[in-house]
């Protein structure tokens, strides 16, 4: 029984330890030039949807819930942002070439078409982020529209 | 009763610790990501100098063939590729994005003009990334980025140039009847779009030569 008091205060000891980890936080007041909303003739409706599905882990800016300041969340959320940029970056959209930006329209419109995208780990909490079915089609047919545009 | 209380605790300490390492290795990972990333762009930043140290020298000495000469390995993994997504086979279209993706970013192009070596280098960038997502995905994602990184190729050809004789084929059911093209090495259709399920669909555009 000793032993198992002594691996539980271990654990207890490190869960508490990597709370001072600290961890790079997405956060950026700025809207560049390059961003697809400044480039982009954006409805309001479709701009509303895609800042409040998509830029949490696809820009520079995250709209962080509370609970990112306890680890381990921070690292497994810090991990979805950096890959979720890397992929695409709407405050990076004007720095992608003309090829590339269609490429990344086509990506978006399957994502949410196979309702991929948004992540269901991410709507899970962010129930806002959750496309209703009107918001998808109306979503995807205007980035339809965009792409056979460029 | 008090030891479910401690046994229940310790339970859900352990729940957390295991947590915790996955997260950590999820965490190196990323890092060692990372670590191939800034090596890719010192490598791509090293090709920048080399560029222009050449590009006004060489690009009028170089004549057809060894433009074709140049965009033969990316081809032949282009091939591999295709013919694995023919014959259905996930694995086998995985490994052979993975290896088309490092004869991209092989792809020399410092001896074109200033002009080609634009568009190239968008090309390859675009293709690149799609060789990768093929490198990670499954077989139905597999298909739609090949379908791109299929214009990509033959953008690339219609610059480069191709010492082998590839046929540009024509599937027009796919990605809701907007249509796909492909390259092949012969004139019979195996349609890699949809493998086994309509082998014969499809039909030759033109020859490239």
């Amino acid at each position: 029984m000793n032993a198992v008091k002594t691996t539980g205060w271990i654990l207890l000891v490190a869960l508490v330890g990597i709370q001072f980890v600290p961890t790079e936080r997405n956060k950026s007041d700025v809207v560049p030039k390059t961003d697809f909303m400044v480039v982009n003739e954006v409805p309001k409706n479709i701009e509303n949807i895609i800042k409040t599905s998509c830029y949490d882990c696809h820009s520079n800016n995250t709209d962080y819930p509370w609970y990112n300041r306890v680890q381990p969340v921070a690292w497994f959320l810090e991990g979805h942002i950096e890959n979720g940029k890397e992929e695409l970056n709407f405050n990076e959209w004007d720095t992608y070439s003309g090829r590339k930006k269609k490429s990344k329209l086509r990506s978006i419109i399957s994502q949410i078409k196979d309702d991929e995208m948004p992540l269901a780990s991410y709507t899970l909490i962010h129930r806002d982020a959750k496309l209703s079915d009107t918001e998808k089609k109306t979503v995807l047919d205007w980035v339809s529209k965009l792409k056979d545009s460029l | 009763m008090k030891k479910a209380n401690v046994t229940t605790g310790i339970l859900a300490m352990g729940i957390i610790a295991l947590t915790v390492t996955s997260c950590k290795d999820k965490k190196k990972e990323q890092e060692s990501q990372e670590g191939e990333h800034t090596e890719q762009m010192e490598d791509s930043g090293h090709m920048d100098g080399t560029m222009e140290d050449h590009s006004q020298m060489d690009h009028d000495n170089m004549n057809h063939d060894e433009m074709a000469m140049m965009s033969s390995e990316v081809i032949a993994d282009y091939l591999t590729l295709k013919n694995a997504l023919v014959s259905d086979d996930k694995d086998g279209a995985a490994t052979a994005g993975e290896k088309l993706e490092g004869s991209l970013k092989d792809f020399d192009t410092s001896k074109f003009s200033d002009e080609q070596q634009a568009e190239l280098t968008d090309i390859i960038e675009d293709a690149t990334e799609h060789a990768e997502h093929i490198a990670k995905s499954d077989i139905g994602h597999q298909r739609e980025h090949f379908d791109i990184l299929s214009k990509d190729v033959i953008d690339l050809l219609a610059i480069t140039g191709s010492e082998r004789t590839l046929y540009q084929a024509y599937c027009p059911m796919y990605n809701n009847n907007k249509g796909a093209q492909w390259l092949s090495a012969t004139e019979e259709i195996k349609n890699p779009y949809y493998g086994s399920k309509m082998m014969t669909c499809g039909s030759v555009q033109k020859q490239i030569n």
